[in-house]
């Protein structure tokens, strides 16, 4: 039993113990919580966690395993699994391998054994803070001096393919996927509609994604905060020009500011698989799956060419966008679900009905 | 979409009496139902003959018409009322199918009168199974492959097509005689054969056998707007093979990926659109553990068990949005009432884990057959919360009322491991008990699996439960053990037995470690959004998340799970008392753990604690809020039996106190206490071993009345005839109550009447007096009941209010009294007195317009019954006639004797109410199901002392248009009295007995009065259960017999020559 200890920016701590990975050095994170009842293995592998500790507000965790299906990505890049209980001996057809094994075999820290809904609700009250997990109590002034150090402001580059891969289908439409730290079911999505598939960075230009000749455009998720990559806007104003553009999550973001829109950061985001959202074009409400931290300023829409399309039932924020005049909307949660609700997955559809009307539809 | 407003008055339909199956649910659901339609402004009419419920209450709805649930009486009540809407949705099966019939007959239509909620093509396609099937493979979605066959050999085509194991269902048999699953070849060829036997058509259905599949439930709320969500998924202990409502249930589902649930979600929502349902529903699923492979079960397209259950253990009141739905809403309009900040257009996420264990009968039913299958035999349920698994389920465990504190078998080492696991291989209500014990005894859980198909996580989690206690068995109790015991959910009570102490040791040593729960809040949103509800379960964790007000507060114990004798009528007293606190400017908190009832409805108090009602939850709760005082007259016996933990713990009984509780129940005391005042009673004395009741029975003289003190329901009442059944009787209560004593009296026979009364301490209000049809002998619970009585004589009632002034204020009562009295020759004898809220309270209540557990409640805190305009005596009787009459489950629990007796048998009540007390009697056996018939054959056997009183009800019967079948004895005395008679032989007498003739439908009606011995092998016993399965109404008692012929009568027109 190692014991492990919490500390977070407002000054509250919490005794826990360790399971996954051992954090040999404090570790630094953002912390934020998501609220899905299942899903953990894909919320652990979504690249838009990148260098942020989860607390998953459902108390036992593990209890399924984990499978070779169900990673969003190869790589996670989460610091930290924080939950009530873990499940070392899983119960699932597909179980490889307990959530524990599965962290320390991606060096994640696992910490439970704590009042997640405590914890939870910090969150809630004082909003997305630092948080410090570290195997060795530590002095006041240790704590500070680590807060004190800046959060990661690099994570797309960090999550974002180095390489452009192609997925042919030989056949079906072409779709260039831009990498902002895609979860694997959007390029999944996109292969069953038939389409042949290339991902590439996120820095990519307008130019050589031109050289592939795609008939539409989909930008990705991706972690972090938007206003991080200001270089890629002028690339995206040129795609919606030529191309028809679907947009998920950072990538609604980036598509809000490339059209003149300011993006903020929220108080403590939306993660989960409950989400309502709004539906104004046919009235309809869709339970989403959300993973964002930063939403489109919607008093910053008035002289954009943008029109807000869904907002969310709750919190009214911004959830779809679409171009008044080029074949471009976007959303802010995640139509291609894994983990959570399959409702919009229609989507992806829509999207093929804008790409098989071309780039004048 | 907003309201439509074209509805202005809706008729609600109501579930009627309370059996297996169709429960208290229906009250919770009706009445959140009815207080959503008047938010809204809309005037409601509610149709409903269960007098126990909060739903009948006149308060709840704009008119009650507490009447029989019949077609006519419906009719009657559109015709007279003009409702706008009829709202069927939230009665259960009875209302909908009741609603169905109307909308057939065209009746709903030519009235002008919309059906909410449901359609006609809607019912129809969810419970024709062909219809469902065809719907189900429209849309894509499997059901288990099935064919009809009439022949071995198309069995055996369609066994080579699916492959086994099949199910063979028998078509036109009862309760499936003859089929059965077959798992090999040779299996299969007899089962089909058995089958093809014993179908009058020589017809089966072969089904693929889903047995052992996880069993998953999905609660679906759909609007008009095509818009729908999941409240919540849950996923059976036990898996496909056991009745859902007789399965341990957990909620959110635990073994399932997040690919397994959306893709049975996915499902469920694709069924819901297209059966168009609008409102709540309920989709059962069986999935493969080895494989995306799912079957659809069944879709409930109305409001049911599970969505009560759902809306507890989510907080999200599936029945209030449904309502809402019905009259146009879609739920994005729709608030989220628990977080007051949100829509109810979301799906709840928890972050806890739920639990419900059903609770059985068995206790009361010795002789059931136990085996859980596809029908529910439970009649109520506990739900425990908790932050894990293990918490939740030792939390469910201990609220089941069953004397176990923890996962123990009962006389465990007279059973053989062996035999243990044989004994899980067939699911019975022990089998969880049964499980643990073999994992206590080292076996792997993996050959468990093998043997019970229960998933492994749910094997391991009792697996961690039993490590735990074997650790407490050689560790030292330190904190960091008791800490990880009680975070896993173990009571107190059981770490005290482990180490040789007492509970409040244990509980001291806690406190000394600061091992304290906390309490946390069910808000539909983990955490996410700020929660405006108190609504709270314990915990061992950090933070406590209760509410403390500045307000003096009163905490009310609930009854726990429903079982028989203590059914919902406690937990409307329960919510009296709550209104009651609330409306004194007090801050109400209830305590209670039964998921299905409007007292843990979190609308109702001002703060609901979702525990179970034992020392050690109630005393943490006490603890939290510091309320003034604790009231435990209203939550039946379970409340009762904590009075004096809690008082010796020093906690502030409200009301009657230890001491009179005390007096009322220790046999010798009472005796004491009533000579002092001069009041009769039967003669009889307390024995405590069999030896001294061998010896008392000589000096009392048989036949005698049995019981253990200290129970409810005339629980193990018997009434014994000789030296024999005395002794057997006398073994079974050591071994069963041991070191309990044994009450003895006299058997009386004589009219019994009971009498609620609230006593301030010194005005003793008496509502009213109520006689029951039945004489002595039959439980009071099992007796009609009819208010104002109408045999006796103004002296007799005299002497019964004063006799109830005497005890009453003698026993220093505050709050409400029962008293129990047998008249015999002019006088009154005092057969039981109950200082605390009794069955007849809801009954009693709404036929005086007296509001008894109200009143009583603020007499009890100090407003004294003259304060509120009550002053001692009776009050004046009602002119109309009420009567209260028990309803059964039997068809449900097999080898159960229907005989009257004392000891309790009713799940539920009913009532008629009419001018006179023949049309009163006709409605209550309508409503309570007994569908009488006006003429035919009436099979007569009945015991020799009975035959002369018999003789003229059987003319009169006559006079009515019946003839008669009896048996050789019976049928002399009916031919020397010219009355039609046709001998029949009695049981295995000849090919043709008296039980074919009940099979064959030639008897119309059963009297029976030779019913003692509760053998299974006797021949009553299978002329009694020939006749609830054939659904012949038998009569056991010869004063029910006579209220019926009273109530055939009043409808019948005699033919006589000029």
């Amino acid at each position: 039993m190692n014991k492990v200890y919490l500390y977070l920016e407002d000054g509250n701590y919490f005794e826990a113990e360790s399971f996954g990975a051992i954090a040999h050095t404090p570790i630094l994170s953002e912390i934020v919580f998501n609220t899905s009842m299942q899903g953990y293995q894909e919320i652990i592998s979504d690249p838009s966690y990148c260098d942020q500790s989860i607390v998953m507000t459902y108390p036992l965790i593990g209890n399924y395993g984990t499978n070779q299906d169900d990673s969003e990505s190869i790589t996670p890049y989460l610091k930290a699994l924080i939950v009530n209980e873990y499940c070392d001996s899983p119960s699932n057809f597909r179980s490889r391998q307990s959530i524990a094994q599965f962290l320390i075999s991606h060096n994640i820290v696992g910490i439970h054994r704590l009042d997640t809904r405590m914890l939870t609700k910090l969150i809630r009250q004082k909003g997305t803070m630092k948080s410090l997990i570290s195997t060795t109590p530590l002095t006041g002034e240790e704590i500070q001096t680590h807060l004190k150090n800046k959060l990661s402001e690099n994570q797309i580059e960090k999550v974002s393919t180095k390489a452009i891969s192609h997925f042919p289908a030989n056949r079906g439409k072409r779709i260039v996927l831009i990498d902002f730290g895609y979860k694997k079911n959007i390029l999944e999505s996109l292969l069953k509609r038939g389409c042949d598939v290339i991902v590439v960075p996120f820095n990519t230009s307008f130019e050589k994604i031109k050289s592939f000749n795609p008939q539409g455009i989909l930008l990705s998720n991706g972690p972090g905060d938007p206003k991080s990559i200001q270089e890629v806007i002028p690339t995206i104003q040129k795609l919606q020009e030529s191309y028809p553009l679907f947009s998920i999550c950072m990538g609604h973001q980036i598509f809000a500011l490339a059209n003149g829109a300011n993006t903020i950061k929220m108080k403590f985001g939306h993660r989960g698989g409950n989400h309502p959202v709004t539906d104004f074009e046919n009235k309809r409400v869709y339970i989403t799956s959300q993973n964002h931290g930063y939403c489109v300023d919607e008093n910053s829409l008035a002289n954009t060419p943008l029109k807000i399309t869904q907002v969310n039932l709750n919190d009214k924020t911004i959830e779809g966008l679409r171009h008044t005049s080029r074949p471009a909307f976007s959303v802010q949660y995640h139509p291609e679900a894994n983990p959570g609700p399959n409702d919009t997955k229609f989507l992806f559809d829509q999207f093929m009905q804008l790409v098989a009307e071309g780039k004048n539809a | 979409m907003p309201k439509n407003n074209n509805i202005k008055k809706v008729l609600v339909i109501g579930s009627g009496p309370i059996i297996i199956g169709q429960a208290a649910e229906f009250d919770y659901s009706g009445t959140q139902a009815l207080r959503a339609l008047r938010e809204e402004g809309i005037q409601t009419i509610l149709i409903n003959s269960n007098p126990a419920t909060i739903m009948t209450d006149k308060e709840v709805a704009d008119k009650v018409y507490l009447e029989p649930l019949t077609k006519e009486f419906v009719k009657k009540v559109v015709i007279k009322e003009k409702p706008d809407a009829v709202l069927p949705t939230l009665g259960g099966q009875t209302a909908l199918n009741l609603a169905l019939s109307l909308e057939q007959d065209g009746f709903l239509s030519k009235e002008k009168v919309t059906l909410l909620g449901v359609n006609l093509e809607t019912i129809e396609k969810a419970e024709d199974r062909q219809q469902f099937k065809q719907l189900m493979q429209e849309i894509g979605e499997p059901v288990p492959e099935s064919q009809t066959i009439n022949s071995l050999d198309q069995a055996l085509d369609f066994k080579e097509k699916i492959g086994l194991p099949l199910i063979i269902r028998p078509a036109f048999t009862l309760g499936g005689t003859g089929g059965g699953i077959a798992e090999t070849e040779e299996e299969f060829k007899r089962i089909v054969k058995s089958g093809l036997d014993n179908s009058p058509i020589t017809q089966c259905l072969i089904e693929k056998s889903i047995k052992g599949y996880k069993e998953i439930e999905y609660e679906v709320v759909r609007d008009a707007h095509d818009n729908c969500i999941i409240v919540c998924n849950m996923e059976n202990f036990d898996p496909v093979g056991v009745h859902t409502g007789d399965s341990i249930v957990v909620a959110p589902s635990q073994t399932l990926s997040d690919r397994d649930h959306q893709m049975l979600r996915d499902a469920s929502l694709k069924m819901v659109r297209a059966l168009k349902i609008q409102g709540g529903c309920n989709v059962q699923l069986a999935l493969d553990p080895h494989s995306y492979q799912y079957y659809v079960i069944e879709v409930n397209p109305r409001v049911s068990r599970s969505s009560a259950l759902a809306s507890k253990a989510t907080g999200y009141p599936i029945a209030q949005v449904a309502t809402k739905i019905a009259i146009g809403y879609t739920m994005d309009e729709i608030i989220n009432p628990i977080t007051k900040n949100t829509y109810a257009c979301f799906e709840p996420s928890l972050d806890y884990v739920v639990l419900k264990i059903p609770r059985w009968p068995f206790d009361k039913f010795h002789s059931a057959d136990r085996t859980l299958g596809t029908q529910m035999k439970a009649t109520g349920e506990v739900m425990g919360i908790g932050r894990n698994f293990e918490e939740a389920l030792l939390k469910s465990v201990r609220g089941l009322e069953i004397k176990r504190f923890h996962l123990e078998l009962d006389h465990s080492e007279q059973i053989s491991t062996k035999e243990l696991l044989t004994k899980i291989t067939n699911p019975t209500d022990e089998r969880l008990f049964e499980v643990s014990e073999l994992i206590r005894r080292n076996i792997n859980i993996h050959d468990i699996h093998e043997a019970t198909k229960i998933d492994l996580w749910f094997l391991q989690k009792i697996e961690n439960i039993i490590k735990l206690e074997k650790k407490l068995e050689v560790q030292e109790l330190d904190r960091e053990l008791l800490l990880e015991l009680k975070r896993n959910g173990f009571s107190d009570y059981f770490i005290a037995t482990k180490k040789d102490t007492d509970e409040l040791s244990i509980r001291k040593l806690r406190q000394e470690h600061q091992i304290t729960p906390v309490f946390k809040m069910v808000d539909t949103c983990a955490a996410e959004f700020e929660s405006q509800t108190p609504y709270y379960y314990s915990s061992y964790e950090m933070e406590n998340e209760v509410l403390l007000q500045d307000q003096e507060s009163v905490l009310v114990l609930g009854s726990g799970p429903i079982r028989i004798g203590q059914g919902v009528e406690f937990d409307y007293a329960t919510v009296h008392a709550i209104k009651a606190i609330k409306e004194l400017g007090k801050k109400a908190i209830v305590i209670n753990n039964n998921p299905e009832t409007v007292s843990t409805d979190f609308n109702v108090s001002d703060s609901l604690y979702f525990e179970a009602v034992t020392f050690e939850d109630v005393m943490n709760v006490v603890e939290q809020e510091k309320p003034i005082g604790v009231i435990c007259q209203f939550g039946g016996q379970t409340a009762i039996n904590l009075i004096d933990q809690l008082d010796q713990a020093g906690v502030n009984i409200l009301g009657t106190n230890f001491d009179s509780t005390d007096l009322a129940e220790n046999r010798d005391r009472f005796e004491k206490a009533l000579k002092e005042l001069d009041i009769a009673q039967p003669i009889g004395t307390t024995v405590t071993n069999t030896q001294e009741a061998l010896k008392t029975a000589n000096e009392l003289g048989f036949p005698l009345m049995l019981r253990p003190s200290y129970v409810i329901g005339g629980q193990a009442m018997q009434i014994v005839y000789d030296q024999e059944e005395l002794t057997e009787y006398m073994n079974f209560a050591m071994n069963v109550w041991p070191g309990q004593p044994v009450l003895m009296d006299r058997y009386m026979i004589g009219v019994e009447v009971e009498v609620d009364a609230i006593c301030d301490g010194d005005t003793v209000f008496i509502p009213g007096i109520m006689e029951h049809i039945e004489r002595s002998g039959v439980h009071s619970g099992d007796s009609f009941a009819v208010y104002p009585p109408q045999n006796l004589s103004e002296k007799l009632k005299q002497d019964l209010i004063e006799t109830t002034i005497k005890i009453a204020q003698h026993f220093k009562v505050k709050g409400l009294i029962n008293l129990q009295f047998i008249i015999k020759k002019g006088k009154v004898y005092v057969l039981e007195v109950n200082p605390r809220a009794s069955r007849t309270v809801p009954f009693l209540s709404k036929v005086t317009s007296v509001p008894m557990a109200k009143a009583a409640t603020k007499a009890i805190l100090g407003v004294s019954l003259k304060e509120q305009g009550f002053s001692t005596g009776m009050q004046a009787e009602e002119k109309i006639v009420s009567i209260k009459a028990p309803v059964f489950s039997f068809s449900k629990l097999k080898d159960v004797d229907s005989a009257l007796g004392p000891e309790m048998k009713s799940t539920g009540e009913a009532m008629g109410r009419d001018i006179t007390i023949q049309k009163a009697l006709n409605k209550a056996f309508t409503s309570a199901g007994i569908h009488f018939p006006k003429l035919g054959t009436i099979l007569v056997t009945i015991a020799d002392k009975h035959k002369e009183e018999t003789l003229p009800m059987l003319k009169r019967f006559h006079q009515c248009g019946f003839k008669f079948l009896a048996t050789k004895g019976t049928a002399e005395l009916l031919r020397e009295n010219s009355l039609p008679v046709q001998e029949v032989q009695k049981i295995g007498r000849a090919d043709r007995d008296l039980l074919s003739e009940i099979k064959d439908g030639n008897v119309q009606l059963i009297i029976n009065t030779i019913t003692r011995g509760k053998n299974v092998e006797s021949d009553g016993f299978k002329m009694h259960r020939a006749a609830v399965e054939n659904g012949v109404v038998c009569m056991t008692s010869l004063d029910t017999t006579q209220a019926l012929l009273e109530a055939i009568e009043i409808n019948s027109l005699g033919v006589n020559t000029l």
